[in-house]
């Protein structure tokens, strides 16, 4: 049998991170520092767009789940274009990784949408007067949804890797033509939902403060789903390389299987300090007055 | 040719004619996708006759009034170039002003009012600080006066 050094690529081409074996450790160091800046720039966020953003004139303050209900809908939308486009790129070349990640995304895009979906109702209630109309934008939003849980159901359901790869390319490419409708859906027809605030060929129809807020957590979102996607991915790698392959990721990997080792760090380094502080609490309680429970020791 | 090219070639080729399949779906339902009609329409009996549909547009100034019982109340919905009088019993949206948009769903009747058995408050896309909107409010007003006073 071949063993895995036969396949580590000479040169510095970009392309050797196509290989997974060479992805993973990869993805296991960048993940972590996406987490942070996506967790860090939510907070920015969501303090800009809950204090600082003003109130709106027509709305109030019903208005602020704009802050969560569009980056969710950019992220569902644009996600579901990635997967169609990584599920394009491995079935054009045969590749392994690409239908990983379109596999690694789709969890992710699909709790956007569902995010996004129930955000909405909840401000449509106030605002319109009802949780749900059948308009074109609604309708086709509600689409995408069964069609990320059908993409997740269908590859979960056939045991072949390959097969299951296939299968789903074919539910992310057709479904993704639903994308541009769902985009296009308040220019086209008459909706009850109202057009878009922000687009790449007019000035925005929101004050500054607003806008910063909400791009704040669209590239929140964005950070998040990158490494909510890179630890997935690390799984599927670990799951479906080591039988035809005979890899497994090495000792020198400083990230562990687990994919969590500088989380689990920061977070053990926390619960020591707390322990030690304890320690060094008592102890002087105790040098102080001598005892801890009302018995002196001796 | 190269496998990898011809493989990009069926997935282009395909990707092509599912997009034209979908547009031509599209194309072909626009009567259907129709989410409200506008009072235009409406006037020029474009609407479906018979059974419920949906009108938009804005609440024409000055049009809301309250009837004795104090539950209906009547108001006019139009598009700046047709007026459609609109009956409505229940509770409105918050956002239901006068100049503002609305969807109204209900079913005409022989003596062209429009009877609501649900009313909808559209809002823009436009969002806009309280202090920007009061700004904005009382440049109007100067000028009306200004346009008053000449």
């Amino acid at each position: 049998m071949r063993s895995f050094d036969d396949k580590k690529p000479r040169g510095k081409s970009l392309l050797r991170f196509a290989a997974p074996q060479v992805f993973y450790p990869l993805a296991g160091t960048l993940a972590p520092w996406f987490a942070a800046a996506a967790a860090l720039l939510a907070l920015i966020g969501l303090y800009v767009g809950f204090f600082v953003a003003p109130t709106d004139a027509q709305q109030g303050e019903v208005y602020r789940v704009i802050f969560i209900h569009v980056p969710a809908a950019w992220m569902s939308m644009f996600i579901y274009l990635l997967m169609a486009f990584w599920s394009a790129v491995g079935l054009v070349m045969n590749t392994r990784l690409s239908f990983m990640m379109a596999r690694a995304l789709a969890p992710t895009g699909a709790m956007f949408c569902f995010v996004a979906l129930w955000t909405g109702a909840l401000w449509g209630k106030p605002t319109w007067g009802t949780y749900w109309v059948w308009d074109a934008r609604l309708t086709s939003q509600l689409l995408l949804m069964f069609l990320y849980l059908g993409y997740m159901a269908l590859t979960a359901a056939i045991e072949d890797g390959r097969r299951a790869d296939r299968a789903g390319a074919i539910i992310a490419l057709v479904g993704a033509v639903n994308v541009p409708i769902i985009y296009f859906s308040v220019m086209w027809w008459n909706t009850l939902h109202q057009g878009a605030s922000v687009s790449l060929t007019q000035a925005p129809t929101m004050a500054t403060t607003m806008l910063a807020g909400m791009l704040l957590m669209a590239v929140a979102a964005w950070a998040y789903t990158v490494a909510a996607a890179f630890w997935r991915v690390r799984s599927f790698i670990l799951e479906r390389e080591r039988i035809p392959t005979g890899w497994v990721p090495s000792l020198n990997d400083r990230r562990t299987v687990d994919g969590m080792g500088f989380l689990e760090r920061f977070l053990e380094h926390g619960r020591s300090c707390m322990v030690r502080l304890g320690q060094l609490r008592r102890d002087h309680f105790v040098h102080c007055y001598g005892t801890v429970s009302g018995v002196s020791p001796s | 040719m190269k496998r990898r090219s011809k493989r990009l070639l069926l997935l282009g080729g395909a990707g092509a004619l599912l997009v034209g399949a979908v547009v031509l779906v599209l194309t072909a339902f626009q009567e259907n996708l129709v989410f409200f009609h506008t009072p235009s329409e409406v006037v020029a009996g474009k609407a479906p006759q018979g059974r419920a549909f949906r009108i938009g547009g804005m609440v024409e100034e000055h049009s809301i009034r309250r009837a004795e019982d104090g539950l209906t109340v009547h108001f006019s919905i139009t598009d700046m170039a047709q007026m459609i009088p609109v009956t409505y019993k229940g509770t409105l949206p918050d956002l239901f002003q006068e100049g503002k948009g609305a969807v109204v769903q209900g079913q005409l009747d022989e003596k062209g009012q429009f009877r609501a058995s649900e009313v909808l408050a559209k809002h823009d896309e436009n969002y806009m600080p309280v202090e920007a909107q009061y700004a904005l409010d009382s440049a109007q007003m100067n000028k009306a006066a200004e346009s008053v006073q000449q």
